[in-house]
């Protein structure tokens, strides 16, 4: 049989995690690179940090759309990898779900905490 | 060589399930790599626990001159009845997990791209995650705590 395994698989089917595996490194990428952009900013302010400075690094419209972006991303991201511990260690179905519902419930209450904080400044 | 091959056969096998986490796990000698491995896991979960505190910093933070004033002085003299040092040594920790995940990732990145899965890049690559990783949570560390 030819080499099926690796970058080599031939993926046919259904749910072989290859979408979460992608979407898990591309929000990771995107994350990685939000850093940059507000180290950058960080360091172009003048002078100590106060609020006004620090506010205004958040402040532009451009600014709270990549945010909100990355909020989303970071949701994804972590969602995935909290998944993964819970299949890792927790075997009952029952307990596991409960989980992945809990987690998911807790991600989006977070989620949307942290766009109203956008949003205000 | 036929009876070799069936003694061996034979021979039972040793089984290896229900490892315990106390008993077994610690016996376990972990490579470097194995080490980062778990690490990044722990620091994820570190900061999947500790979001009320990070959205609670960004909200503080962000939201007005008078809870700016307030996010400060939770650091500087305390909150929630817990001194100050408490609520930095919760803040270093994020730092170090969000460090170590951060580097960690970009490991896993780069040998997703290059297919750079050796022993040796492995080992290497794993040294110079957790030296930076520590060494800039040290360095960070130190200016949270205002050492210079």
């Amino acid at each position: 049989m030819a080499v099926n395994y690796g970058s080599k698989r031939s993926v046919v089917g259904a749910h072989y995690g290859f979408k979460d595996w992608l979407g898990q490194r591309v929000t990771a990428a995107l994350m990685a690179l939000f850093t940059v952009l507000v180290i950058l900013r960080l360091a172009l302010i003048k002078g100590p940090v106060g609020y006004e400075s620090w506010a205004g690094i958040f402040a532009p419209q451009w600014m709270k759309v990549l945010t909100f972006v990355i909020i989303i991303a970071l949701l994804y991201h972590v969602w995935v990898g909290m998944r993964d511990i819970w299949m890792d260690y927790v075997k009952p179905v029952a307990v596991r779900l409960s989980l992945q519902v809990a987690t998911i419930v807790w991600l989006v209450g977070c989620a949307g905490w942290a766009v109203q904080v956008l949003w205000r400044i | 060589m036929s009876t070799e091959a069936t003694n061996a056969a034979k021979k039972k096998r040793p089984e290896f399930r229900n490892i315990n986490a106390f008993t077994d796990l610690t016996t376990y000698r972990l490579p470097l790599a194995g080490f980062v491995s778990i690490l990044h896991r722990i620091s994820g979960a570190i900061m999947f626990l500790l979001m009320p505190f990070i959205i609670w910093m960004f909200d503080t933070s962000l939201s007005s001159e008078i809870s700016f004033a307030k996010f400060k002085a939770a650091f500087n003299i305390g909150m929630l009845g817990l001194p100050g040092f408490l609520w930095k040594l919760a803040a270093l920790a994020l730092i170090w997990a969000f460090l170590h995940h951060l580097i960690a990732g970009l490991r896993h990145l780069y040998m997703d791209i290059n297919h750079a899965v050796s022993k040796e890049f492995g080992k290497t690559s794993a040294i110079v995650t957790l030296a930076a990783s520590i060494g800039l949570t040290l360095i960070l560390g130190a200016k949270l705590f205002g050492l210079y």
